[in-house]
């Protein structure tokens, strides 16, 4: 076991641990975004609306993350007549085509977790609600969203913590991620197993934090339905 | 009971001895992944100057050989860790790999190239044709100019932990973005695309690829030896495994003296590449 090399690459990978979290909070957030929409898109009654929101999040669940970031990155990147339009701004970067393939299959995970996080809310809520008069609006901004966000904490736990260790994927499309940086530096000094335990530790830390995180709120927002 | 036991010993203990009974079965890694040194078909079955050439080898040896694949960036860990017993997969000589593992004699070299996409800025530039970085003249130097200037702020691809990536790392190249990729297939995708400006390989890799894709990939400036670029291309050993490495010597000499080496080199490469 070389200890040096592994006191050596940890500000090396620390760093890289940057680029790692940037990934993850961009697609998350805009994951979010996106897994709201169609988790109202789900529960519309409109037959249209509805299997077009299923066939999306159908779709992203039913395929390797790594199969998603190879189309989008590799794939689109053939297509002649791509590269003459704007969308060669975005697509040309490989750090926006990883945050857009995360974004897709986290936003997919996310607006199953949110379709039935809604669906779980009891209709004599709403019901009450309405006979006390209260306004559509205010119903789903005040009542709905909170119950759901609160139900859906734990899932969407679970999804932050993957979503997290999916980025690794990250480096497949050469950007120099914890993955990347680490995979770097194993190449120019071939020992695996101390570079991937410093990498691993670092992974495992943050999950630590936001398994934290989450418990916590999940506490803080603890009611009986 | 007893005999029991001391029977399941006796089968343990047997299956070890099998397992260190068949040690003249030797496995060889190569990438498949780097034509025409090796690549596979399209039945997924390894194909390619170095596979041909570790089979005749084996003859010579009189060695049972079978050739396993593993992903470039893991080759040398893979090695170490006796998934194989040797590389043969265009892996050139150099010192830092030197200080993991054995090589043994070069059996072939060729030289690396930048290429760019037809139409750019930088094709057909005006430099020497060849240049030997082990020792640099002052013209060789001036071709360095050229390129330093020609490539400023530019991003260059290159397959990662080859010769080629260290070279650009060296700083020779002065002021450039490298971007590393896993396998020389991406390199030229991306090439293609034009997501990266320039590429550096071994020079084939990219006419191979110009010929088989049809797209409009050239080299351009001069080709480069020496140096980064080390001595030549030969099979990788595990330290300490010396009897595989003079058995290996060997079997290259009389391969050399035959003229095994050349023929298959020129078979694959169109011209003899053999050392």
């Amino acid at each position: 076991m070389d200890f040096d090399l592994m006191f050596t690459s940890f500000p090396k990978l620390l760093g890289a641990t940057a680029v790692t979290l940037k990934l993850l909070f961009a697609s998350l957030f805009f994951g979010l975004i996106i897994g709201l929409l169609f988790a109202i898109l789900r529960l519309n009654k409109n037959i249209f609306i509805n299997k077009f929101a299923y066939g999306y999040s159908y779709v992203f669940r039913g395929t390797p993350l790594l199969v998603q970031i190879f189309i989008i990155y590799f794939g689109l990147g053939q297509i002649e007549y791509l590269r003459s339009t704007f969308l060669w701004v975005i697509l040309k970067e490989p750090y926006w085509c990883a945050i857009i393939a995360f974004t897709l299959n986290t936003g997919a995970y996310t607006s199953e977790i949110l379709r039935s996080a809604f669906q779980t809310i009891k209709p004599g809520i709403i019901e009450a609600s309405k006979s006390l008069g209260v306004s559509n609006k205010i119903i789903f901004f005040k009542i709905q969203i909170p119950i759901a966000i609160r139900q859906s904490l734990p899932a969407y736990g679970n999804e932050i913590i993957l979503m997290m260790k999916g980025t690794s994927l990250a480096s497949t499309v050469t950007l120099m991620d914890l993955t990347g940086v680490a995979k770097y530096i194993i190449s120019t000094t071939f020992k695996p197993i101390e570079v991937f335990i410093v990498a691993g530790g670092i992974y495992l830390f943050m999950t630590f934090i936001v398994h934290n995180i989450i418990k916590f709120l999940e506490k803080k927002y603890y009611f009986n339905s | 009971m007893k005999k029991l036991k001391v029977l399941g010993l006796g089968i343990l203990i047997s299956s070890f001895l099998t397992i260190s009974s068949i040690a003249d079965q030797i496995k060889i890694g190569t990438e498949g992944a780097y034509p025409p040194w090796n690549s596979k078909d399209s039945a997924g079955n390894l194909i390619g100057f170095e596979v041909e050439l570790a089979n005749e080898l084996c003859k010579i040896m009189k060695h049972d050989c079978t050739i396993v694949e593993q992903d470039w960036d893991g080759m040398i860990p893979a090695l170490v860790s006796r998934k194989f017993d040797a590389i043969m997969a265009g892996m050139s000589i150099t010192g830092e790999r030197m200080k993991t593992i054995n090589f043994s004699q070069g059996y072939a070299d060729e030289v690396a190239s930048l290429a760019v996409m037809k139409g750019s800025k930088n094709e057909g530039l005006k430099t020497m044709s060849a240049i030997n970085l082990s020792n640099v003249s002052a013209d060789e130097k001036a071709t360095l100019d050229v390129l330093t200037k020609a490539f400023k702020g530019k991003t260059i691809g290159v397959q990662t932990a080859t010769i080629h990536q260290n070279f650009l790392e060296s700083g020779l190249m002065g002021n450039i973005k490298i971007r590393t990729y896993k396998t020389q297939d991406e390199v030229n995708l991306d090439l293609s695309a034009g997501r990266i400006d320039a590429a550096l390989a071994a020079a084939v890799a990219f006419t191979d690829y110009a010929e088989k894709s049809g797209k409009g990939v050239v080299l351009t400036g001069p080709t480069f030896a020496g140096g980064d670029f080390g001595n030549g291309v030969g099979v990788g050993i595990r330290k300490g495994d010396s009897k595989l490495l003079n058995d290996f010597n060997a079997a290259i000499d009389k391969a050399r003296d035959d003229g095994i080496i050349s023929k298959l080199a020129i078979k694959h490469f169109g011209f003899d590449a053999s050392m």
